[in-house]
């Protein structure tokens, strides 16, 4: 497994892991971190490969088929693949040492070797490129040269271990805290240095969480979840938001898929009525990733609970990538497009409907009477991502205004956590308004159907 | 245990804002004008309305891609709460560059929390060195709101080493083609201010 420090080694390492997979028929990994993946840093391209190596089909059962025999005999060539590699790391580039003072030795990798280099710039630094295996005689050798050796490493000790467990004295965890993204800051905190005279803000301010953007198709959703007080298993998604007040409307979240697995069991072990409550809400895109397993599952062991599969037409949080329901490939051809409503009939769901979430009470409508059902029911809400790359998808809709002299305060609208919309509290004693911010309003009118006092107008101009 | 080569900008805003592009046309002129150049993103998982902060370092060799805390030597705020919100990463000789603009966050825009009061004179109170821009004014001016964080990124131009013409360059390459010429107006109309 390669470890990158910054984006040059990002694709450095990247080819280097194609030519290393070669030459020593190993699966190789590239690790990145987050700090890795979400910075930036000056690459000098290399010369780009433009030929494919010739490929054909290669009969090697006793290689590819691992029965038990096949893989007793295939064990002992991996572990003999790793000790090479170790031996062959102490001499590549990757693996490097850079000197310092002699006084002080840390061993590091990734994204920490940059905090380690700020922190300690006169150190001597053995900065690993391969993070797995490690090259054990190149460590003996740093290690034995110095009286005080830190590991520093993100996270868990993973190279920390490791070398303990090649009898070498190191200090890791015991100072660089295990929790947490590494920072320089962070790293001086750790070893007690010169720690930054900050100015103190003295008041509690106002946290700024993200949200769903206005006009989401999802808010419309949540908000009938709320109100029917579902409990709900959610799933990875910008809806993950769901779960943030005012809609709070989201009580488990594990891991791709696990709505539905989540519902199941709930449903297997409640009583009839708290049964009811369950509802499993996936995005389409997860759905197609995790989720259809889960469902052929929930049919099949005779579960009941409700799956709403939230339809946005992309993959929102990562960035409106296509998926399978989309109609296109990732790189904008034109693709098959997956029927989700024969799909989930063809997996046993008899009770198969389709709304439209901008559409408040008809939506609730019929997430209620899923969830009244003691079958399986899936719920489709299908209405397309604001942001969504393709044309002439979202339609383009005036943004509202509020009616000063109709809006009573009752702060009904507020209710869904829509960004454009702001309350403004009153001066002098006044009872105070809701306004919409123009310029963030998406003109969804999810807020218009919650006021019952004909407060919201259609900007006209 | 600094290196005192490196300089540290700090950007801070409300997702949505243009705070991720304008970190982007900055460090793109530094990179162009020869310096070692580092970008970090700390942002939230939905496109708007989360707090967005944006480090850029630039120097000779930058190491980590993050600011160490009391290292900032310009921060520059997009909106008045969040540019409070990072104050205390800022050295007691930086600089804040700051756009007149208050957004509400959620518990705010719900009435459940109050918006700080006279954040641009707290400002000036711990920092000695405050600008405070009506950026959406200049915006407005050059043809489009959302222009604010062009306007910010002229003010900050005059204070840097990066010719005129490789900023031009800078955001040439990274403006889309239909608001270029608004961008490039309030470029320009940000560049007088300070």
């Amino acid at each position: 497994m390669f470890e990158p420090a910054d984006s040059q080694e990002a694709l450095d390492f990247t080819r280097l892991a194609f030519e290393v997979s070669e030459q020593f028929d190993a699966p190789i990994m590239v690790r990145s971190t987050t700090r890795i993946s979400h910075s930036k840093s000056i690459v000098e391209l290399g010369e780009p490969l433009m030929e494919l190596p010739e490929t054909g089909l290669v009969r090697d059962p006793s290689k590819f088929v691992m029965l038990p025999g096949n893989a007793r005999i295939r064990h002992p060539l991996v572990e003999k693949r790793l000790e090479d590699m170790s031996e062959w790391a102490c001499t590549q580039g990757f693996n490097r040492i850079e000197a310092g003072d002699g006084k002080l030795g840390i061993i590091t990798s990734g994204v920490a070797y940059q905090y380690a280099r700020e922190v300690f710039p006169d150190a001597d630094i053995l900065k690993l490129g391969l993070v797995y295996p490690l090259p054990k005689q190149m460590i003996r050798d740093f290690a034995a040269r110095f009286d005080t050796l830190y590991v520093i490493e993100e996270l868990d000790p993973f190279i920390e271990e490791q070398v303990k467990a090649m009898g070498i004295n190191v200090i890791g965890k015991e100072k660089v805290p295990i929790c947490g993204e590494l920072s320089p800051g962070r790293l001086r905190q750790a070893f007690d240095l010169n720690p930054p005279n900050l100015p103190p803000i003295k008041e509690d301010l106002p946290p700024r969480p993200p949200n769903m953007c206005p006009g989401c198709p999802h808010r419309g959703v949540f908000h009938a979840l709320n109100r029917l007080k579902a409990y709900v298993t959610g799933d990875i998604g910008c809806y993950t938001l769901g779960f943030m007040p005012p809609l709070s409307a989201m009580d488990t979240c594990i891991c791709m898929g696990a709505s539905i697995g989540n519902a199941t069991g709930l449903s297997k072990v409640l009583n009839e009525e708290d049964r009811k409550k369950v509802v499993a809400v996936i995005g389409d895109s997860t759905f197609l990733h995790t989720g259809l397993n889960g469902l052929m599952d929930m049919v099949y062991n005779k579960s009941t609970a409700t799956v709403l599969i939230l339809d946005n037409s992309t993959t929102g949080m990562t960035g409106r990538q296509d998926n399978p329901s989309t109609g296109f490939t990732l790189d904008g051809q034109l693709a098959d497009q997956v029927d989700l409503e024969a799909l989930c009939r063809a997996l046993g769901v008899k009770h198969v409907e389709t709304v439209d979430p901008a559409q408040m009470d008809t939506t609730r409508k019929v997430i209620k009477e899923a969830m009244e059902r003691p079958e399986v029911s899936v719920v489709i809400t299908r209405r397309p991502c604001v942001l969504i790359k393709h044309e002439n998808v979202v339609e383009d809709l005036p943004p509202l205004y509020v009616k000063s002299d109709k809006c009573v305060a009752c702060k009904a609208c507020l209710t869904i956590g829509c960004p454009a919309i702001e309350w403004e509290t009153g001066k002098d004693g006044s009872k105070g308004n809701c306004k919409v911010d123009r310029l963030l309003c998406n003109g969804c009118q999810v807020c218009m159907q919650l006021c019952k006092f004909d407060a919201f107008g259609v900007c006209d101009d | 245990m600094t290196d005192n080569n490196v300089t540290n900008i700090l950007m801070a805003g409300v997702g949505g804002q243009g705070t991720l592009l304008a970190s982007e046309i900055l460090s793109e002129v530094l990179m162009q004008a020869g310096y070692d150049v580092k970008k970090a993103e700390v942002h939230g998982m939905a496109q708007r309305g989360g707090s967005v902060v944006s480090h850029v370092r630039f120097g000779k060799k930058v190491y980590s891609s993050i600011i160490p805390e009391g290292e900032v030597d310009v921060l520059f705020g997009f909106e008045l709460l969040e540019t409070y919100r990072y104050l205390p990463l800022v050295k007691e000789s930086g600089a804040v560059v700051v756009n007149n603009l208050k957004i509400a966050p959620p518990s705010v825009a719900l009435g459940k929390r109050d918006y700080p009061t006279d954040v641009a004179a707290k400002l000036k109170e711990l920092v000695a060195n405050v600008h405070v821009v009506d950026g959406l004014q200049l915006a407005e001016q050059a043809g489009n709101s959302r222009t604010v964080n062009t306007v910010l990124l002229g003010a900050l131009s005059n204070t840097l080493e990066p010719t005129h013409e490789q900023w031009i360059a800078a955001i040439k390459s990274l403006v889309p083609e239909r608001f270029l010429d608004v961008n490039l107006k309030a470029f320009e109309l940000g560049r007088q201010i300070c």
